[in-house]
């Protein structure tokens, strides 16, 4: 498991926008550096990030070799319902690794 | 002797190599006027500007320094006012060494640069002309770039980044802090004044916690994942200072994105820290009076020719020091006092008519992690497709495993060094 970093409001106003942050440490090791041993480092990259609000998606982006270790994501969504917020990471190997947090919505939209 | 790491012999023998003195002639600019020696005008009595003023002198030029105070507080070693561990009156220098080799000191802020008109007025008014003008101005705190830090957030939060009044808050907040408190340290993304400086002062203000409040904890925020020297500090910390100093890097989302000082609260992209004692030091720029003479770009730092230290954006103004964009050297007072050298050959050169040739430069940065406990990083550069870059095998690290005793001594070359460069730009 990669160590992750997240930041998603606990509350907010109906229909307020929200920012969420995302951070996974990641190698993102692009396949096109040679070792000492002069063959290549195979690559290895997370290459696929979303965001689900009480399972529908809102967010998703492709990453690609350009992208930088640890990447460090940043969207907004709107708050629409109180639920669940899941963040989720897919390497090349197919494993993904998927943070949650709970988002309390108010009744009072936001004016 | 202890053996020591070999690329410091490479180091020495380019030194000697770089004292060679250039000599190729070219007729380029235009040839100064015959009667009297031609006027070069130096802004910034730093170790940039001192030393500048006293070289361009050596070179038989008419030199006029302009610098607002009347005495220089140097930040190599103020670390260690910080720590509580010397006195800010050793920082402090004058400029009577400067007047007695003849230059021409005038304690006035330069208001207004006229790069076509070649002249300099000065805060009462009075207008210099010249024929040449060095600016070392060296850095302002660039306080738009943190939301909620300004001067008088600075009153509550130092930066002590210039070293004076905030080294002094900062040290007597410390202090006043009961044991126990949190201490916390805010770090910018490159570049800023003196590389290895805030992990230096991170090890130092440990020292203090570690014999004075024990139960105190540090806390560093970082906007970066590596910094000069660190594997020597981080090993240093381990051994020091464990459970004491926490480090926490950009990945670890130690990037302070903005502070509160009403609530001493530094806050980052996951996290809020409320500190006991909270020392903020910000992203960085040239000095007002290089946007005014209109020699910073937007990065807020001043592109230069590396072979003549010449602004890129306006000729006939050379920029030396932390304001310049010196490629892969630091900002340090040793690079800032290698470059004026430089510049300042360079400068009598050019008034000559001649063609100034490549130089090689040098800096070395000592850094105390404890009182009696020094470590180095040496670099040796040269210009390289328009830019300074740092010559291949030259340079290095002190090494990684050392005895104690070696330690020591690099402790004591550091304060040999201050003590050396002081004397050369302000004896």
């Amino acid at each position: 498991m990669a160590r992750t970093l997240i930041n998603v409001p606990a509350t907010a106003k109906r229909g307020e926008v929200v920012e969420i942050k995302a951070l996974i440490s990641h190698p993102m090791e692009t396949g096109f550096r040679t070792g000492s041993d002069g063959a290549l480092i195979p690559r290895d990259i997370i290459h696929r990030f979303a965001c689900t609000y009480n399972g529908e998606e809102v967010f998703s982006a492709d990453l690609f070799p350009a992208i930088t270790a640890n990447p460090f994501i940043t969207f907004t969504t709107v708050a629409e319902e109180s639920g669940e917020i899941a963040l989720s990471w897919t390497d090349d190997q197919g494993n993904t690794q998927t943070e949650t947090a709970k988002i309390t919505v108010g009744q009072d939209p936001v004016e | 002797m202890t053996p020591w790491n070999p690329n410091r012999r490479a180091v020495l023998k380019t030194l000697t190599a770089a004292t060679v003195t250039v000599t190729a002639s070219a007729a380029l600019s235009r040839p100064v006027h015959a009667q009297g020696a031609a006027r070069v005008v130096v802004i910034g009595g730093g170790f940039a500007g001192g030393t500048a003023a006293r070289f361009l002198k050596g070179h038989g030029l008419d030199v006029t320094l302009v610098e607002p105070n009347p005495t220089y507080t140097a930040c190599p070693l103020s670390n260690s006012v910080v720590a509580g561990l010397r006195s800010l009156d050793r920082q402090t220098f004058g400029y009577d060494g400067l007047r007695r080799a003849g230059v021409t000191v005038v304690h006035q802020r330069a208001s207004k640069v006229d790069a076509e008109a070649r002249r300099v007025t000065l805060g009462d008014g009075v207008a210099l002309d010249y024929d040449r003008l060095v600016l070392a101005p060296g850095i302002d705190m660039n306080f738009g770039a943190l939301p909620g830090y300004d001067d008088k957030a600075a009153e509550i939060m130092p930066h002590a980044w210039k070293a004076g009044p905030q080294t002094t808050l900062l040290a007597r907040q410390l202090e006043a802090m009961e044991d126990g408190g949190v201490v916390v340290m805010s770090v910018p993304a490159n570049p800023y004044r003196c590389p290895p400086g805030p992990y230096e002062r991170a090890s130092l203000i440990a020292h203090y916690l570690k014999t004075r409040k024990p139960r105190s904890k540090l806390i560093v925020l970082d906007a970066k994942d590596s910094f000069s020297k660190q594997r020597l500090f981080q090993a240093a910390w381990e051994k020091l200072y464990p459970g004491l100093l926490e480090w926490v890097s950009l990945s670890s989302g130690g990037q302070v994105t903005s502070v509160d000082p009403a609530s001493l609260t530094l806050v980052t992209d996951f996290d809020r820290v409320k500190a006991a004692v909270a020392n903020v030091i910000p992203p960085q720029k040239a000095a007002s009076i290089a946007a005014l003479a209109e020699v910073a770009d937007r990065t807020g730092w001043c592109p230069i020719d590396p072979v003549t230290f010449e602004s890129r954006l306006r000729p006939g103004i050379h920029v030396i020091g932390d304001a310049a964009i010196a490629g892969a050297m630091p900002k340090s007072a040793f690079a800032a006092n290698a470059q004026a050298k430089v510049c300042a050959a360079a400068v009598a050169t050019l008034l000559r008519g001649e063609k100034p040739a490549a130089p090689k430069l040098i800096n070395t940065c000592y850094s105390l992690v404890a009182p009696d406990y020094g470590i180095s990083v040496a670099g040796v550069y040269a210009p390289s497709d328009g830019r300074l870059a740092d010559v291949e095998g030259a340079g290095g690290t002190s090494p990684l495993d050392a005895p104690a005793s070696f330690r020591a001594k690099e402790a004591v070359y550091a304060e040999s060094w201050f003590d050396t460069i002081t004397a050369e730009v302000f004896g």
